[in-house]
């Protein structure tokens, strides 16, 4: 019998640990059917950050670090500069991104690090516990801003693209959602391309994904999918920021 | 016979690292040691070497986090300041055993402190200046043609070990200019790299560099063969210099520069008729607590002269263990012990 549909060779054969319907699954899924189908597997790096995914290095296959929090494009740089045959890419969450490594990531991007970046926005602290995170929506309800994100005292949330893409390094930055069929495969599409860019050493590639956190959102996986959908996609326009039409 | 060249003490670690095989570096501007970065950007590129200006020294240590992960033999340098930036990263690349060189040429401080020559950043140097139980070797020159030997010895101690090592300088080492002897090939240790993060080739299983392990009982087994592997360092690797101590009646205890005045103090106490001695630890971690058991019996007494308020004075009490009155003199904030200073509290002990 034909096999349809199978493991990526490029995700360890073991349960994940995170939270029923959480999308990390889904993310990390892409990302290894881009290593498989790029053939790439055996020379990539990739750098696991500080957050619900800091020990996908047990979920891919390839060679795996684990950064200190927000630091993985300083060690993703350190990696590729001493590898630069190699391909690099870090997968980081929103507040390992957008808060603590607010510095590092825009420098990688702007020196046009020849890494690729999977960034993965569900607007909220995962693994400590729900708390706002600088990409958390205006009235949005967490742990530290528990009567919603007031921007009189906390600030706006930071479209992380719309910012990267202002930047000459960073060649290719696109934001796609996991939240129905038809937008997974256009993730699937922008992953595959952002470790095209890089194998094509153009510079710096950043996918962001938005995602969902269902545990600390306090809603069901399905509701979760909705709330994203109807709140997230309309706050963090989805498509291309930069490089659409970059030939690899 | 090699090359004999007059080099500053910052260009002559630069300039060691290349020859010991260190292709990357990663650092950020700061007095009193820059002109490691202006050495590195000049020459890296004819080496085919890679220098690279980060955006903050908590990017440089993560450069050669993922450098070192990559199996490279990589450097960094700042000065006190930058290097308590560095700490975090310090702490992950012991966590994660990596090998690199950390270079600290020491200002006063706290804080922003000041730009002259200091030697207050022992303790976070030799006790652990991140988060941990942890250690790197120190290694502590004081001339300019031991600042060129250490930092070979420096990388390959790294490898050795697979672990951190400093070189812990101060601003008069890092100035000043001297002539080196630099040999023709420099002993270079091979280590098994096989750890590395450098793609497995679908050769191997893939390999991970990490520092994390939520499960206490492996945690607690990963600090004890980091311990194991500290306690071989401290019984095989104390170096040290022992001058004129056969017959002192006062040993002064003193590293880096300060050693090389208390030099100067031991010929102005002879004048005097006052027999001085100097124990010079080159490694602070590991202390060299062999150099004691060694003079131990000889002196009245030991006076540590340091440019802090008595930092490596704890060791070295620790080392004498109450077996001989310790005295302590020093200077702070980027001013320097001088001969008068010294000699005036060697003759008070004397006279006690």
């Amino acid at each position: 019998m034909a096999v349809v549909f199978d493991r990526p060779h490029a995700l360890v054969d073991i349960p994940m640990h995170y939270c029923p319907g959480c999308t990390h699954g889904i993310a990390h899924r892409l990302v290894a059917e881009a290593l498989d189908e790029l053939g790439i597997e055996g020379k990539t790096v990739g750098i696991s950050s500080v957050g619900c995914s800091y020990n996908n290095y047990f979920y891919f296959n390839c060679d795996m670090i684990q950064a200190p929090h927000g630091r993985a494009p300083a060690v993703a740089t350190g990696v590729k500069r001493s590898l630069p045959e190699n391909i690099v890419f870090t997968y980081q969450g929103d507040g390992d991104l957008a808060a603590i490594g607010t510095a590092e990531i825009v420098h990688a991007a702007t020196r046009g690090e020849k890494i690729t970046t999977v960034f993965i926005n569900n607007a909220i602290y995962g693994m400590t516990s729900g708390q706002m995170a600088p990409t958390t929506l205006i009235n949005q309800v967490t742990t530290t801003s528990p009567y919603g994100r007031k921007p009189e005292l906390h600030g706006f949330p930071i479209k992380v693209c719309e910012l990267l893409s202002t930047l000459e390094g960073a060649v290719y930055v696109e934001r796609v959602s996991v939240h129905d069929i038809k937008n997974i495969m256009n993730a699937k599409k922008a992953i595959k391309k952002a470790f095209q860019v890089q194998m094509a050493n153009k510079g710096f590639s950043i996918v962001e994904v938005l995602s969902t956190c269902p545990t600390n959102w306090g809603l069901s996986p399905v509701e979760a999918l909705k709330w994203l959908q109807d709140n997230m996609v309309s706050f963090y326009p989805l498509g291309n920021f930069r490089g659409r039409d970059l030939e690899v | 016979m090699g090359e004999r060249l007059l080099m500053k003490g910052n260009e002559v670690i630069a300039e060691a690292a290349i020859r010991a095989g260190c292709r990357h570096y990663f650092g950020y501007p700061i007095t009193p040691q820059t002109e490691i970065a202006h050495y590195m950007a000049k020459k890296m590129p004819k080496v085919g070497g890679v220098f690279l200006q980060a955006e903050s020294e908590v990017a440089a240590i993560n450069m050669v986090y993922g450098a070192a992960s990559a199996g490279k033999r990589v450097m960094t340098s700042s000065s006190s300041p930058g290097i308590s930036l560095k700490q975090e990263g310090i702490s992950y690349a012991s966590g994660a055993r990596l090998p690199a060189v950390v270079v600290n040429i020491m200002r006063g401080g706290p804080g922003l402190g000041g730009i002259q020559p200091s030697q207050s950043d022992y303790f976070q140097a030799t006790k652990g200046g991140g988060h941990g139980d942890y250690h790197m070797i120190v290694l502590a020159p004081s001339s300019v043609q031991e600042m060129y030997e250490l930092t070979i010895d420096a990388f390959n101690l790294a490898d050795t070990y697979r672990m951190l090592t400093m070189i812990l300088g101060d601003g008069i080492l890092g100035q000043m200019m001297e002539v080196v002897n630099f040999r023709d090939e420099e002993p270079i240790v091979q280590a098994d790299k096989s750890w590395a993060t450098t793609g497995h080739g679908m050769k191997r299983e893939h390999n991970i560099i990490t520092s994390i392990h939520l499960d206490p009982a492996v945690l607690e087994q990963w600090n004890r063969e980091l311990q194991e592997k500290y306690r071989l360092i401290a019984e095989k690797e104390q170096r040290y210099e022992l001058y004129r101590c056969e017959d002192a009646e006062i040993i002064i205890v003193a590293y880096g520069s300060v050693a090389r005045i208390a030099k100067n103090v031991i010929k102005v106490a002879e004048e005097e008729g006052i027999k001085v001695g100097l124990l010079r630890p080159i490694t602070l971690w590991p202390f060299p607590t062999k150099a004691f058991e060694q003079v131990i019996d000889k002196p009245r007494a030991f006076l540590t002269v340091e440019m802090s308020s008595g930092q490596m004075l704890e060791d070295v009490m620790l080392a004498v263990n109450g077996r001989k009155p310790v005295y302590f003199t020093g200077r702070m904030g980027g001013m320097i012990p001088q001969v008068d200073d010294i000699m005036a509290k060697i003759r008070e002990i004397k006279a006690n």
